[in-house]
């Protein structure tokens, strides 16, 4: 018996599929330390976002992930932020975080205040589900290599606890700055050990968190690196603002964001990176 | 040394701080666990294998702990040992003294346990007609410096060698001149040689209770346990009930966790299984055994949704691994049990009242979690603590403040922008060549560190009048 070729029961092809065209449309979550503190970060990651094939989009009703809530124990406060971060980015493809802890805030703890409220824990399980740290996303899910950036000089690396621990985020941005022409790498002793931020815990127990940031201090100058990257606002704050009271103008903190998308020179330079 | 309590942790924190030595000193411990744990762990490749299945062990232990206590009992009871309940602290150290009474005990003998300072043993004795003598080499030192331990394997790393050469020149009967280690210990061994052949009650604590057999095991690396609890008439044993698991294969991967995860070795100098009393045949042996079986809060624990505590197997791996303690140390704590496990524990003993604090005094990175042995989610209890807390409202009514407010913001997108563009303002007053040295409402970081300056304006703020120049240009 002939057999009839048909195309009946077949899904239609994807047009673009064998074309480099990324469907991937991203809302980027600016976090509040970046939107106040160093807007830069939030242009180096909408640049380097566009440079791996996203569409982006910055949501206007944004504010914060809701950790100072969550780490204090407000519950309530907690949800009430969480229902309209939820409500902004539930319907991207990828929602995008320069900060590993503002991402595992929304990846691993918005659930945890939701136990008891079955359609919203849904709703958070799948924005958990579509959330993502801004270098591992680069790397993981767009197999994103950095091309033509230069900056002179070593840096160390200090991997935020959240971002290490809780996302996995380490062999990503070192394996992006590897591709950055004249930059080396000076690996920081005890560099998964926390740097004293710990968000509310640096004003709760400032004292604490001066001891423990005192000590990651004199390991990263240890390194002689003349860059210290980091990819949360919180900890390179910290640090920088422990080594400038120090003195020690000799190391400049950055996000690695920002010197993947060549913006280091202009921020070193002293100028607004926008 | 005078006692500290946890419900003046801030002020134990600053106490502990302003010794400059103390850091140091524990450092010089913990770094060495850490790296002793992380090369022992590197050289058991099952060790996550190892891991789950001794929280399987423990879990397990745990659901049907009433079937297990039942089953230790009869088997306890099978071979001579009286079994004793206690359900709070007092009433298990009571039980303990009232035995020592029965046998007109004048000296009893200790070796090393936590669970004997949580139900206040320690302190029992001292206030009793009877001498009571640490046999743990580190106890040993802490008794004579009259400090209570400052980590739950290693109590006395808060000392020095000198602190120690100067407290055995003063006690010891047959002191040594010398401060070589090696001379510090024989010194020690003379001190309490004696003592262990002349004590009249043996009491030990138990890092496992095994319920088909009734038996109790010891971990030590001196062997002062065995000769705490052979030679003298009576032994008494107290133990939490979370101790037990259901058979010696059961504890067999538990032991190879707490070796590993507390000190790095694969294995102690010595283990022991102890069941009962002296049997007509046996060459030595108490003539009678007891067991204090202790809940002191377990099972409220249980019932209160905090049963991943109990799968604790003592090892400190959390306190070495903790970025807070190594700062503080144990003693700031002003609790039994300090670090990560004991913010968790001390609420439950005592009160989340008094031990808040203790709660908040972490940074949540995870640390603890990642290096337990059997899988404790540390921080994911700790904040549960803390929202009890947040319920009950321990929390001091600034911190309250801002961060309700800073929620009712956060929650506004609008206003929440705004204010981000004003606060933007704010500070760009304060700011002198890229740097704030000082600013009002932030003296918590300005303190220790300086803030960096602000963006010209915010993100959102240039962003929107970028889309807005595109939209025209186009």
């Amino acid at each position: 018996m002939s057999q009839k070729i048909t195309n009946a029961g077949r899904t239609q092809p994807n047009t673009i599929e064998c074309l480099n065209i990324s469907e991937k449309k991203v809302g980027l979550f600016v976090t509040c330390l970046v939107n106040t503190m160093r807007p830069s970060i939030g242009f180096a990651s909408i640049t380097l976002l566009e440079q791996a094939g996203c569409t982006v989009e910055v949501p206007e009703l944004q504010s914060c992930c809701g950790q100072p809530a969550f780490n204090s124990g407000d519950d309530e406060g907690t949800r009430q932020i969480a229902y309209q971060t939820i409500k902004q980015f539930e319907n991207f493809d990828y929602v995008v975080l320069p900060s590993g802890s503002c991402a595992a805030m929304i990846k691993k703890n918005f659930i945890e205040v939701f136990k008891d409220q079955p359609e919203w824990l849904a709703r958070a399980k799948h924005l958990a589900s579509i959330t993502h740290e801004l270098l591992s996303f680069l790397v993981d899910v767009c197999n994103f290599e950095p091309r033509g950036i230069e900056l002179d000089g070593s840096f160390t690396y200090h991997d935020s606890c959240s971002g290490y621990r809780s996302l996995h985020v380490y062999e990503q941005p070192r394996k992006m700055l590897s591709k950055v022409k004249g930059l080396d790498h000076k690996p920081l002793n005890s560099h998964s050990e926390c740097c004293g931020f710990g968000g509310t815990f640096c004003v709760k127990y400032s004292d604490i968190s001066n001891e423990i940031v005192a000590e990651k201090v004199k390991n990263i100058l240890a390194t002689e690196a003349d860059y210290l990257l980091g990819g949360d606002m919180g900890c390179l704050m910290n640090i920088a603002g422990k080594l400038n009271r120090e003195g020690h103008k000799e190391i400049k903190a950055l996000h690695t964001a920002e010197v993947l998308a060549g913006l280091a020179p202009q921020i070193l330079g002293g100028k607004d990176a926008s | 040394m005078q006692v500290n309590k946890p419900e003046d942790f801030t002020k134990n924190v600053s106490k502990a701080l302003a010794q400059p030595d103390l850091k140091k000193i524990i450092r010089r411990t913990t770094d060495k666990a850490e790296t002793k744990r992380t090369e022992a762990v590197a050289n058991f490749p099952e060790f996550e294998n190892a891991r789950s299945q001794g929280q399987k062990v423990k879990d397990h232990t745990i659901k049907y702990m009433d079937h297990y206590l039942a089953e230790f009992e009869k088997n306890a009871l099978a071979q001579g040992t009286i079994v004793h309940w206690a359900s709070t602290g007092e009433e298990a150290s009571k039980i303990v003294l009232d035995i020592c009474r029965q046998h007109k005990a004048k000296k009893v003998t200790r070796s090393k346990s936590m669970l004997g300072e949580e139900i206040g043993l320690t302190h029992a004795f001292d206030n009793s007609e009877m001498e009571r003598i640490e046999t743990d080499l580190a106890e040993h030192i802490i008794q004579l410096a009259g400090d209570p331990p400052s980590h739950i394997v290693w109590p006395a790393m808060h000392r020095s060698r000198e602190d120690v050469v100067k407290l055995f020149r003063e006690f010891h009967e047959d002191p040594t001149y010398s401060e070589e280690i090696t001379d510090l210990v024989r010194s020690a061994r003379r001190d309490l040689r004696n003592k262990f052949l002349t004590s009249d009650i043996g009491i030990s604590g138990s890092n496992f209770l095994l319920a088909d057999s009734g038996s109790s095991c010891t971990v030590t690396n001196e062997g002062n346990a065995e000769l705490t609890i052979t030679p003298p008439k009576v032994h008494i044993v107290t133990a939490g009930i979370e101790k037990l698991v259901p058979s010696m294969a059961h504890a067999v991967p538990l032991l190879r966790l707490l070796t590993r995860s507390a000190t790095g070795a694969e294995i102690t100098q010595y283990i022991t299984f102890h069941n009962g009393s002296k049997r007509p045949n046996d060459a030595d042996g108490p003539q009678e055994c007891h067991i204090v079986l202790v809940d002191n809060g377990r099972t409220k624990m249980l019932a209160e949704g905090m049963e991943e505590m109990l799968r604790c197997i003592r090892c400190g791996a959390c306190m070495n691994h903790c970025v807070v303690y190594k700062h503080i140390g144990g003693h700031a704590y002003g609790s039994v049990y300090p670090g990560p496990m004991g913010s968790v524990l001390t609420p439950h003993l005592d009160s989340l009242e008094v031990a808040n604090k203790q709660t908040h005094a972490c940074t949540m990175n995870g640390r603890c979690e990642e290096v337990c042995p059997v899988n404790i989610p540390l921080p994911k209890l700790l904040r549960s603590l803390r929202a009890q807390s947040w319920q009950k409202k321990y929390e001091p009514l600034t911190n309250r403040f801002v961060v309700q407010s800073f929620a009712e913001l956060a929650k506004r997108p609008r206003l929440f922008q705004l204010l981000s563009s004003c606060g933007v303002i704010f500070m760009k007053v304060f700011s002198r060549k890229g740097w704030i040295k000082y600013m009002p409402f932030t003296s918590g970081w300005t303190r220790n560190r300086d803030l960096i300056e602000p963006g010209s304006t915010t993100f959102m703020h240039q962003y929107k009048k970028m889309k807005k120049a595109k939209s025209g240009g186009a």
